[in-house]
């Protein structure tokens, strides 16, 4: 028995994991955790070619089977809506013809400062508004505002991406409330409208407890390439994913005070 | 003439043209793409686009990231 598909922009999926392929200490690595964490999208970054060293000829497409995954071009290290357009560009023209799948969606990441790496709200909403007018798929990282999250969604975005708690701070979902409010104010008459957190799993229990709370996906880098052991966190978060949304499908029982006994009352041979 | 490649000075021989530049770096041109002076070149167009003293271009790639 699995969990429902996601279907996000173009593309319908199986797996509600997405992972980054940042941070890993080698490409190797990076692969292995890939296959381990069972994701079909993996989040890849656009930045200057190293023109003189290049990390000995290797470029980290090679390590990503184009059968097997669909990348999504961030904007990641953006701070404004002009270079978040630019960037997105960038990556469109790079997977255009390259035989990868991703050349028609993006995820807009626009920041405040480099401090709290916390998305700055103004610049994500424009750049998102001049994206989807130039027909871009936007997966748009904001904060769990619950009205910001509404105006991203009425401005076109593909899915709306809240952060749990800032990125690579491994603290969860820190507001499961609003989160609560987001997914109900944004799949009102529209339940498959994609909600994805993203950014703040440290663990696969906080991966759990956000598809508990019925997100659609969650989206993670650090968690995995950071962990002592990255392969085995990968496939933690894989089966966390998939049990939060089993669990999230199943429907929970209520939360009750007082207990209530599984074992039938009547027959006892005390009674 | 000179030009500016991913913020660093370069010289090439005059009429080099964007393929000529990424050949000069051993890139493939399958994994980078290309600005000049800000406008994204389509790759079928690297080998007709020539270059200018002055120009300004941009090399990208994509990395590792989240």
């Amino acid at each position: 028995m699995t969990s429902t598909t996601l279907k996000i922009g173009p593309y319908e999926l199986q797996s509600r994991l997405i992972v980054g392929t940042g941070k890993y200490s080698s490409l190797e690595l990076m692969q292995k955790c890939h296959h381990e964490s069972g994701a079909q999208v993996v989040t890849v970054a656009v930045r200057r070619e190293r023109l003189l060293d290049k990390n000995s000829g290797r470029n980290i497409l090679d390590f990503i089977d184009p059968q097997k995954y669909i990348l999504l071009p961030n904007t990641a290290g953006c701070f404004n809506a002009e270079e978040v357009v630019r960037v997105a560009k960038l990556g469109r023209e790079m997977l255009t013809g390259s035989g990868y799948r991703g050349a028609d969606w993006v995820k807009l990441e626009c920041l405040g400062d480099t401090k709290t790496l916390l998305p700055e709200p103004v610049g994500t909403l424009e750049a998102l508004k001049t994206l989807v007018k130039d027909g871009f798929q936007v997966l748009v990282y904001c904060s769990d505002d619950v009205m910001l999250c509404k105006r991203i969604k009425e401005a076109g975005a593909a899915a709306v991406m809240p952060a749990g708690s800032p990125i690579g701070s491994g603290q969860g979902v820190l507001n499961p409330n609003a989160i609560r409010i987001i997914l109900e104010q944004l799949k009102e008459n529209d339940p498959t409208y994609p909600v994805i957190v993203d950014a703040g799993v440290g663990t696969a229990s906080d991966v759990a407890a956000a598809m508990e709370l019925g997100v659609d996906a969650v989206l993670l880098n650090t968690a995995v390439a950071a962990a002592a052991e990255p392969a085995k966190m990968a496939r933690a978060m894989m089966l966390a994913t998939e049990s939060g949304r089993l669990a999230y499908e199943a429907g929970r029982i209520p939360r009750k005070l007082y207990a209530t006994a599984s074992s039938p009352w009547e027959g006892r041979i005390n009674a | 003439m000179e030009l500016c490649v991913n913020g660093e000075k370069l010289h090439l021989p005059d009429g080099a043209t964007i393929q000529a530049l990424l050949d000069h770096y051993k890139l493939q041109s399958v994994r980078v793409a290309v600005e000049l002076n800000r406008d994204i070149v389509a790759k079928k167009a690297y080998v007709t686009t020539g270059l200018k003293s002055g120009d300004t271009v941009e090399i990208v790639t994509f990395v590792g990231g989240g």
